[in-house]
């Protein structure tokens, strides 16, 4: 594939470095003259010197051909600009943005951006899931399917314990995939499941029953 | 009418007080509350320090209830980015959008941003200048 990566900071580099031992064709579009020096002498001619958001870099650098690009400046209007213009432009089929403010990720999506990625949010949720009274972690995101993984734990003063899955009227799009005791094997609930104190229990729901779940599960 | 201005340069600021001496309710924003010693004593209007492409700054500036948005900060992106976010987030009725890049203008234009080159109206406006001293 022919991969075109905006900015030329330590993700760029990183990101890269990561495609390029993959195998794909690389180009780094990179403002700052020096570090694009810095990035060719290292791994050959793979970095240009400009700005990845003017349509005359863009159409100098072939993005007309590129299967991906991926702007990973530090700014996120400058990572917007740029992936409307190949998306736009050049037709580029898929476009990845790195944004910092996690109110962009709804944003860039509307204004066509393929895949918005927030480290914010990532770094938040990794930290979230370390922090042990939180009762509702998210593991996964199915975008295109308007659905998500959570786990919900049933922390030692949550009002449900012992009580059935069946008794707790769970929101009618909520699927419960398993049931993780805190001794035991893992175990796909039933309706007549009875929560303990410790269970975790890994679900498929809409976003926005987030709270909803947690508050049926939990009872707090 | 109610406008938001993004933007507290020279531009911003001498359109915020001729919005204001026409009487219209004006909020004026800059990421620098040193570009509003811009603004004279006598402007009526608002005046915001916040980031426009921020959301609920946005809000905070009104933009739910603007008649018009008008991005004029130096950067074309961060011109960009608030005119979409006015737009499309916030559906403000009108949006005008300066970028200095001739070429980004245009796509912008393509895709339906109201967007004003001053590169390009500036350079016209010299050429008119130059051909009727010549005449």
């Amino acid at each position: 594939m022919y991969i075109i990566i905006v900015g030329g900071g330590r993700v760029g580099y990183y990101l890269a470095k990561a495609l390029l031992s993959e195998g794909h064709e690389i180009l780094i579009i990179e403002k700052n003259a020096r570090f694009c020096d810095l990035i060719n002498e290292e791994m050959g001619s793979v970095c240009y010197n400009g700005d990845g958001c003017e349509a005359s870099v863009l159409a100098e650098v072939g993005t007309n051909r590129a299967d991906l690009f991926i702007a990973v400046t530090g700014d996120d209007e400058d990572n917007l600009v740029a992936c409307q213009v190949a998306k736009f432009k050049f037709k580029v089929p898929r476009t990845i943005a790195r944004i910092r403010n996690p109110q962009n990720e709804a944003l860039f999506k509307k204004l066509g951006i393929d895949v918005p990625v927030s480290a914010t949010t990532m770094i938040l949720e990794a930290i979230a899931k370390e922090v042990p009274t939180h009762p509702l972690t998210h593991l996964l995101t199915l975008s295109d399917k308007g659905l998500e993984i959570v786990e919900v734990r049933i922390l030692p003063n949550a009002k449900t314990i012992g009580r059935s899955i069946k008794s707790l009227h769970l929101p009618e799009e909520t699927k419960l995939a398993l049931l993780i005791p805190r001794d035991g094997k893992p175990i796909i609930p039933a309706s007549d499941t009875v929560l303990q104190s410790g269970d975790q229990v890994i679900a498929l729901i809409p976003p926005e029953l987030e709270e909803d779940l947690r508050t049926t599960l939990t009872g707090i | 009418m109610k406008v938001v201005i993004m933007g507290c340069g020279r531009v911003g600021a001498q359109l915020a007080e001729l919005l204001d001496t026409d009487d219209h309710e004006v909020t004026i924003l800059d990421i620098d509350a040193f570009s509003f010693k811009r603004l004279s004593s006598t402007f009526g209007g608002t005046a915001l320090i916040g980031n426009g492409i921020d959301q609920e700054v946005l809000k905070r500036a009104g933009i739910e209830e603007a008649d018009v948005f008008v991005a004029v900060t130096q950067g074309d992106n961060r011109n960009i980015m608030a005119a979409q976010i006015a737009k499309h987030i916030f559906n403000v009725p009108r949006v005008i959008c300066r970028i200095y890049d001739p070429l980004r203008k245009e796509i912008y234009e393509m895709l339906g941003i109201e967007a004003l080159s001053p590169t390009v109206v500036f350079a016209q406006l010299l050429r008119e200048k130059i051909e009727t001293k010549v005449k």
